[in-house]
């Protein structure tokens, strides 16, 4: 088994999709938190298959999408900094800041370097040793335990060149945050299958037990989502809401105690800002203090003027799932992928990237 | 961003692994998942293993799906498909 094709097996999708049918009489509304299930959704041709009695809604589940303005002005500040290499994930690249990106950084002469793993920045710092490399942390759970374990490294290593800024951010409160928004009514939520590979399938209990709101887990093949929404329209239907566990090759109810440790070890639960949902306490992680010299918000305090928003992107309303991308006035008309307004049409698990690549058809 | 592709361990140095995925070989980190064996898939994300994947887990999944699907005869999915003729999932 490879645990990819046998998980998009079209026949036993068809009959999934009949127990959907069969099953579902509410009309019910779910969001999927997490940008790559939005994309596999729409990859898959999930929507429209799905009967109309239920309407998937993508969330805030896009690392890339959901840093503010600020802290991209921030990121940028630091690419102009002389002696600096600030080594990024490929996606935030492009991202639009208030004045300009990582992108336009590069072209103006800072050293913007794309690696695929915070281990790769490591690499670069050793490479580079009169110079600062700076790792722009930015993900969720998922990514979080392994820049813990590069600084970890790091500390081993007794590299002093190397730096993170931490926008690392938490997805149970900010779920939270959607919920007591009130502004888009939820029969479930389906649960980001790799997030909950660390955090584990429990940390979603808050969900039926706060809100009455059944969660999922999903993987990101077909059958794995198909699973999830038949599980969540059987606890709709049941008036049972709990927490079901439709990944669980991949995930256990503890989640993965190895990277909780290290993720804890290095970092402290505090404030985040994001953007649509503004200032959410308890929802981003940043450097312990221990681990201070590692911080390159502490090492390079840049000045940046206030941040800007483009008027008429409804990039934020976006991941709050509180419109659809075509609702934007800017979608296809001015923001595209070749020129993105907001993060949501440029990264890889934006919602409105999804919808340009794979049509409005899909629905 | 949470991309993670499920990929085969072939050998393990300390905490480093070589694994392959789609035939390409690559270095992965198990700091996060020291449990994991020479054999064993594990889901990568930015380089790191996060999850050692469960052989009975996923067999018993694709078991309990294929019990769904007996419950479900070809004429109701038939049935389902004739109202939706463009359904049919991609890959």
């Amino acid at each position: 088994m490879k645990y990819i094709d046998e998980f998009r097996d079209p026949h036993l999708a068809r009959k999934l999709l009949a127990n959907i049918r069969a099953q579902s009489k509410q009309d019910v509304r779910f969001m999927e938190f997490c940008g790559g299930h939005t994309h596999a959704i729409f990859r898959h041709g999930l929507r429209q298959m799905l009967p109309p009695t239920v309407d998937l809604r993508s969330g805030p589940g896009c690392p890339v999408c959901v840093t503010a303005n600020a802290d991209i002005d921030r990121a940028i500040a630091l690419a102009e900094l002389p002696d600096v290499i600030l080594t990024t994930f490929g996606d935030m690249l492009r991202v639009p800041g208030s004045r300009g990106s990582l992108q336009m950084a590069r072209a103006e002469g800072g050293d913007v370097r794309i690696v695929y793993s915070p281990l790769d920045a490591l690499q670069i710092a050793r490479d580079n040793p009169e110079q600062a490399v700076i790792f722009l942390g930015v993900g969720f759970e998922t990514t979080a335990p392994g820049v813990a374990a590069s600084i970890l490294e790091a500390e081993a290593r007794s590299l002093d060149n190397f730096y993170t800024l931490s926008l690392h951010k938490l997805t149970p409160p900010a779920t939270r945050a959607i919920l007591d928004a009130g502004e888009v009514r939820l029969a479930g939520v389906i649960g980001p299958g790799h997030v909950t590979t660390i955090i584990g399938s429990k940390a979603w209990e808050f969900l039926p037990l706060d809100y009455g709101v059944p969660c999922a887990v999903a993987g990101f093949e077909p059958l794995d989502i198909l699973q999830a929404v038949a599980a969540m329209v059987e606890m709709v239907e049941a008036g049972r809401p709990a927490v079901v566990n439709a990944y669980s090759r991949g995930v256990r109810p503890e989640g993965n105690s190895t990277a909780l440790g290290i993720m804890q070890r290095v970092f402290e639960v505090g404030e985040a800002e994001w953007r649509g949902l503004g200032r959410v306490p308890a929802s981003g992680l940043t450097l312990r203090g221990a681990y201070a010299r590692f911080d390159a918000a502490l090492a390079f305090p840049v000045e940046v003027g206030p941040s800007r928003q483009h008027t008429g992107c409804r990039c934020g309303d976006v991941l709050r799932g509180v419109v659809e991308p075509p609702d934007c006035p800017l979608f296809r008309r001015v923001c595209t992928p070749a020129q993105p307004v907001g993060p949501c049409m440029v990264s890889a698990e934006g919602a409105c990237a999804a919808w340009y690549k794979y049509g409005e058809a899909n629905v | 961003m949470c991309l993670a592709i499920p990929t085969l361990i072939k050998s393990i140095e300390g905490t480093t692994a070589r694994a392959e995925v789609g035939g390409v070989e690559r270095t992965v980190s198990l700091a996060l998942t020291p449990e994991a064996r020479v054999g064993d898939y594990v889901l990568v994300h930015t380089g790191f293993a996060i999850s050692v994947i469960d052989e009975d887990e996923a067999h018993e999944t694709l078991r309990l799906l294929e019990e769904l699907a007996e419950f479900y005869t070809d004429e109701m999915v038939a049935a389902e498909m004739e109202q939706r003729p463009d359904s049919g999932p991609g890959s």
